[in-house]
């Protein structure tokens, strides 16, 4: 996982509450065995004016002059603004993976939906929770300024505008040390292989039902 | 000290570690695996040069992109025409051979959706954590299970580890007392159970369903009711264990046998909040006053009785909220002050890991026997959870009833509940759908998703649009 420690970049409004996953990532893009590629269908059906398939040639297709992300005053946005509970519905990781490969690598709103939430982390993208009135101020201050830019900084858990006071957040410190070194769960989990052959042998005294049934 | 809480008890049991920053490692008992979210998984084993902690802990089977036409199905694997749809269930197969992993295969009679599969097998059993890369996975909670949906690179992590990093949530029950009246299902509980709390109102909690209406209800309905817990926003819904469970597992094929059963019984029977447990948060519904249900926006929330009419924006003074209630308008192509019932049907899909078991249809036979389908409805498909769903609604004769009212019989799959395979809405159809999720395009590209029960899906299917299904009870 690539490490994050301080991300200077534009924000991108989503402006609009409850956005699940099969918007962020449509299922038709869920067939394939990759975890890359899914950038260009990062939120297909609002982007594009037409239906879209896999293996298709994006560049071609009409675009949704309306949706925020085909302005283009936000190219090149690594900062995604959003409403309350962002990424709910179904579980796929293709959601984090569309959006990170789009280029974000931060998303800033009240709040997340659970699954969504936890998947960002496994992939580099902070999803930071503020207070409402501090995203409102921010949607106000993305659409005022053209090119408007914030910097998070991880390590100091701090996004300084450019235009008032720097804004701190609070996030999980084994998610933040994780982020910060990109480190693999599995390896820091692994580290830990005696407990949990200790904790199985006890469980499997107490339920040998649940060992061996399917084979 | 208070007493514990049936999730409390779950996770005390299967803690291996407790970290100083408040994350934990729990150990987990079953992984289910399907074909959409476990290849890249299975890569990432490869990569790392890692094997599985425990082959035995696992189940899979491919649902999500298998074909339901039985012309289709003939040939398996290889008969799947949708090139990027047969790869993918070919990577499961080919991972399952490499790894040791036991799969159901396309044809198997152990095939269909995992959440169908698990419990019908007994491989998802009371007292377990049971995890899988599919947010409906919160389904094996009515087992009194800790089951919830993970992402991929959790599936790796459980795969490598056997355990999954969690933070512990908080408590929440919903209790439904009182009595339900006739026609109104299992998932009109729960449908109104969203439409109260909303699709946040579960966020960073496990429920637990309680009260008179869930110790009525059948083992079939409560995994319809924990289903659907991730639409209000919770990874695990949960039911006590009590004699209608037990009874249900029983002679299941991975079920514990001999000797083990009795031990097993003794301990699920402590599966159960202690009376004197205390909630975070506790939600009160009465039975009684539940109506069949009806979604008319494009979120589960987004959900009212049959003989509602359609909200106005203008009464919703959150301006967040009320633009959404516009935007679904839009979407859905209602209009503000409609009545539910005026809304016509194009297509009926009886199926998914929400309503597809033997009951749901039973119950939507019920309705549609010695009736037929509206010549305004182009398409009703009935698809069932799984080949033993399947194989016992027809010694039932319940494919005939289907078949006879106009109806499609299918072979088992997720199908058009999210329209990774042929089956699908086309652009502004309205569908009535036992299935769990009526997000734009869900079930096809500009597609109108309209949640209920199988019971109202029938109706609506007869009628041509939705209906009250407790008046053509009556009749």
């Amino acid at each position: 996982m690539e490490k994050f420690t301080v991300l200077q970049g534009i924000a991108a409004p989503m402006d609009r509450a409850n956005v699940d996953t099969d918007m962020i990532i449509p299922k038709q893009f869920l067939k394939s065995i990759k975890r890359t590629g899914f950038g260009v269908n990062l939120f297909d059906e609002l982007r594009y004016l037409d239906e879209g398939y896999p293996g298709q040639d994006c560049s071609v297709r009409p675009i949704n002059e309306d949706f925020a992300l085909n302005k283009p005053r936000y190219n090149g946005a690594s900062i995604l603004l959003a409403r309350e509970n962002f990424g709910c519905g179904s579980s796929r990781e293709h959601a984090p993976w569309a959006l990170v490969d789009y280029g974000f690598r931060a998303i800033l709103a009240p709040s997340y939906a659970d699954i969504f939430f936890n998947n960002s982390f496994k992939n580099g993208l902070l999803p930071i929770v503020l207070e409402e009135n501090i995203v409102d101020d921010l949607f106000k201050s993305t659409e005022a300024n053209d090119g408007y830019q914030l910097t998070i900084d991880l390590d100091a858990q701090l996004i300084k505008r450019p235009d008032g006071d720097d804004i701190p957040f609070d996030v999980d410190p084994f998610r933040k040390h994780c982020l910060l070194n990109g480190l693999d769960d599995i390896g820091l989990t692994l580290q830990d292989a005696d407990a949990i052959r200790e904790f199985e042998g006890g469980w499997k005294q107490q339920c040998p039902w649940l060992f061996g049934a399917i084979k | 000290m208070a007493g514990k809480t049936l999730y409390d008890k779950l996770w005390d049991a299967h803690l291996v570690k407790q970290r100083d920053d408040g994350t934990a490692l729990i150990y987990i008992d079953r992984q289910l695996l399907h074909e959409v979210t476990s290849p890249q998984a299975f890569e990432g084993l490869r990569l790392a040069n890692r094997q599985p902690w425990r082959v035995d802990a696992n189940l899979a089977t491919p649902d999500h992109n298998v074909p339901t036409t039985s012309a289709e199905r003939l040939a398996g694997v290889d008969g799947i025409e949708d090139e990027t749809s047969r790869i993918q269930v070919k990577t499961l197969d080919e991972n399952c051979d490499e790894f040791g992993i036991v799969e159901h295969g396309i044809n198997d009679p152990g095939q269909g959706i995992v959440h169908v599969v698990g419990p019908e097998q007994g491989a998802t059993l009371p007292g377990m954590t049971v995890v899988c890369g599919d947010s409906h996975t919160s389904t094996h909670g009515a087992l009194g299970a800790l089951a919830h949906g993970i992402g991929t690179s959790e599936v790796e992590h459980v795969l490598a580890t056997q355990c999954l990093i969690q933070r512990k949530m908080k408590n929440m029950l919903v209790r439904v007392d009182g009595t339900l009246g006739a026609g109104v299902t299992p998932k009109d509980v729960v449908l109104a159970i969203i439409g109260k709390i909303g699709t946040a109102g579960g966020n960073g909690c496990a429920i637990e369903f309680g009260g008179q209406v869930f110790r009525d209800m059948s083992m079939e309905g409560r995994l319809t009711v924990c289903n659907m817990s991730i639409e209000a926003g919770a990874r695990a819904g949960m039911v006590a264990v009590d004699d209608t469970t037990i009874e249900y597992v029983k002679g299941r094929e991975y079920a514990p046998k001999g000797d083990d059963w009795g031990k097993a019984v003794a301990y699920w029977n402590t599966l159960h909040s202690d009376a004197d447990a205390e909630f975070d948060i506790v939600v009160e519904l009465d039975g009684t006053d539940i109506k069949p249900q009806v979604s008319w926006g494009t979120s589960p929330e987004m959900v009212l009785p049959v003989d509602a009419t359609v909200p106005n924006p203008a009464d919703e003074s959150d301006p967040v909220k009320s633009n959404g209630i516009s935007r679904a308008l839009e979407y859905m192509g209602l209009e503000a002050g409609q009545d539910i019932s005026s809304i016509p049907v194009d297509r009926v899909f009886i199926g998914s890991c929400t309503n597809s078991r033997l009951e749901d249809l039973r119950e939507a036979a019920a309705v549609a026997k010695g009736r037929k389908v509206a010549d305004s409805v182009k398409q009703v498909l009935i698809v069932p959870g799984s080949q033993a769903v399947k194989a016992k609604a027809e010694a039932e004769g319940l494919d005939k009833v289907f078949t006879d009212a106009g109806m499609e019989w299918r072979e088992p799959g997720c199908s058009m509940c999210l329209a990774m395979n042929a089956d699908k809405l086309g652009n502004g159809e309205h569908c009535a759908s036992t299935s769990n999720r009526n997000f734009e395009g869900r079930q096809g590209f500009g597609g109108r998703t309209h949640l209920v029960s199988p019971a109202m899906a029938a109706a609506a299917a007869i009628a041509g649009h939705f209906t009250d299904v407790r008046q053509m009870m009556e009749a």
